[in-house]
């Protein structure tokens, strides 16, 4: 079976700053894979990478079998066009820390937007799409608000479903939760949890230990640009193998 | 408002005295009646005179051209000036120079000089011609029927505007924050998709107040084309009170014009903003004129 994820030996800096040093990962098709880490161990970075928002320095990365950013051609590698690399984004949903809902438009257009303009889809059957969406994430009486008139928690819902818009074959989840009202995370994570349910890819970076052990099928531990340990969620926090898993986990659960 | 029962009892504090502000107010009606009383009884004004002038054919010509050189150089500007911010913030080095060089040009210079240099453009090139580079040429024009005075005046008045455009553009594209962008390229949309559909719209908000500055200003920037021989609004009013030497009462004919177009365009100004500043705002938007049909009334999260 191809991997849904296939990332060998990612490096990444930004200046002179190593973000990444290293990095190899595989996340199967249906397999939720989180990642946890101190700030600054590069867990962010590396999700950005798999669609391409931040390019990589060397190593390889697949989605899906294909390479993410470049095509390879008689052992050369060739950069995409801008073009070819929207194409590739297509598939991948994204969601992000601070939501990035589009706040000129209601919580309904911010869904049919990129089947309308990307898939060039009929607007009455995003619509009824959208809507269903809505309903998927609890907010269907909502479509109407502007993002200003929701809170975080329905924000970061409609934000999930906009992605889902796009009929994704990978879902990438960027602190989801982090920039959330406590007593608003659990819904957040509960629409995620049905996600995973259903067989969705996921790779999600979060802070939520409690997420990672329930959802999780594998947990991937950060530290200063490369993978310390890697494991089933309940192994690794429950039984961390390296020292400074250890001592993260003493600071966070 | 009545107070309900089972509302807490207002306060029923005594507010902040302002007795500043009282007698500002009587200085300022002293002031208001003394202007009123010379305004009224000062002869110099004429106000007959503007009378006679305010709706006579060659000021309303005048208007006519006032209004045809600004609606047209702004649309020559704002057009230009887009294009100018897009190419400015292009990955492309070479669309980033040219808009950089553009841009240096047409601000560094006078506009006076810029007009004159379209005028005159036949002193230096008195035929311009389409065909290929040291080849053959297709078609030729003389240079002073391809450019008029009025093409001159658009030229000199839009291609300078266009540079001043692109700043407050460039502006307005900076402002919307990176996410926007990311979170459509994460979609899959397109740089041109992402700028058209997610970035300018946004950007409306910050780029329209200052190109309201512009349109107003132009209105009288325009009379500048009296150097190369134009006429309008403004020179149309010099040009009668040089014969009738009526200066102040004409003066105030084009002043009152000018207060007159200013508060229209101020008025449409404030229904463009309104119309980009939706979603913007915490709390339900304004009434709008097909809020009617809605379904259910919007509600505020909670």
């Amino acid at each position: 079976m191809t991997p849904m994820v296939e990332a060998l030996g990612i490096h990444k800096s930004f200046g002179a700053t190593r973000v990444l040093r290293g990095v190899d990962l595989v996340v199967q098709p249906g397999e939720v894979s989180c990642v946890i880490g101190p700030s600054g161990s590069g867990k962010s970075t590396l999700l950005r990478c798999i669609n391409h928002l931040e390019r990589i320095d060397s190593g390889r990365l697949r989605v899906d079998g294909h390479l993410v950013g470049y095509r390879e051609r008689n052992g050369r590698l060739f950069e995409m066009r801008e073009s070819e690399v929207a194409h590739q984004r297509r598939d991948i949903g994204m969601v992000f820390q601070r939501f990035n809902l589009f706040p000129h438009k209601t919580a309904i257009e911010n869904v049919m937007e990129a089947p309308v303009v990307v898939r060039r889809q009929d607007k009455a059957a995003a619509r009824t799409r959208a809507v269903e969406l809505l309903d998927r994430v609890g907010l269907a009486d909502r479509r109407d608000n502007y993002p200003a008139q929701l809170s975080g928690g329905q924000q970061q819902r409609v934000a999930i479903a906009r992605a889902l818009a796009m009929s994704p074959r990978l879902m990438l989840f960027d602190e989801p939760t982090s920039a959330l009202d406590p007593e608003l995370v659990g819904e957040v994570l509960d629409v995620m949890r049905g996600l995973a349910r259903e067989g969705m890819t996921m790779v999600v970076v979060t802070h939520e230990m409690g997420f990672a052990r329930e959802v999780g099928d594998a947990l991937v531990f950060m530290d200063e640009g490369v993978i310390v340990e890697h494991g089933a969620p309940r192994e690794v926090l429950a039984n961390p193998q390296h020292e400074r898993t250890r001592s993260f986990l003493s600071k966070v659960l | 408002m009545t107070v309900r029962p089972d509302r807490p009892e207002p306060m029923n504090a005594v507010p902040v005295r302002h007795p500043g502000r009282w007698v500002a107010v009587a200085v300022l009606a002293v002031l208001a009646a003394m202007l009123v009383h010379t305004i009224v009884t000062n002869d110099g004004f004429g106000w007959p005179v503007v009378g006679d002038y305010l709706f006579s054919p060659p000021v309303l010509n005048g208007l006519k051209n006032t209004l045809i050189l600004t609606v047209l150089s702004m649309a020559i500007g704002i057009v230009g000036g887009v294009l100018l911010a897009v190419m400015r913030l292009s990955p492309n080095w070479i669309l980033s120079s040219v808009a950089a060089v553009y841009i240096w040009v047409f601000r560094g210079t006078p506009l006076i000089a810029q007009l004159l240099f379209w005028n005159f453009l036949s002193a230096l090139y008195p035929r311009l011609s389409l065909g290929i580079p040291f080849g053959p040429e297709f078609v030729s024009f003389d240079t002073n029927q391809l450019i008029n005075q009025f093409a001159a005046c658009l030229l000199g008045l839009g291609l300078n505007e266009a540079a001043y455009m692109a700043e407050i553009v460039r502006g307005g594209i900076a402002s919307v924050e990176h996410g926007q962008t990311e979170a459509a390229g994460a979609l899959g949309m397109s740089r041109a998709q992402t700028l058209r559909r997610i970035v300018l719209p946004q950007a409306m908000r910050v780029i329209i107040p200052p190109t309201g500055n512009e349109t107003i200003s132009m209105l009288k920037t325009s009379s500048l084309v009296v150097v190369i021989g134009y006429f309008e609004l403004l020179t149309s009013v010099q040009r009668i009170y040089s014969v009738n030497f009526q200066t102040i009462p004409l003066l105030i004919v084009a002043a009152l014009w000018y207060l007159a177009l200013t508060s229209i365009l101020s008025v449409g100004q404030g229904f463009i903003e309104r119309r980009y500043g939706r979603g913007l705002q915490t709390g339900p938007p304004g009434p709008s004129l097909l809020g009617f049909l809605r379904r259910s009334p919007q509600e505020v999260a909670p």
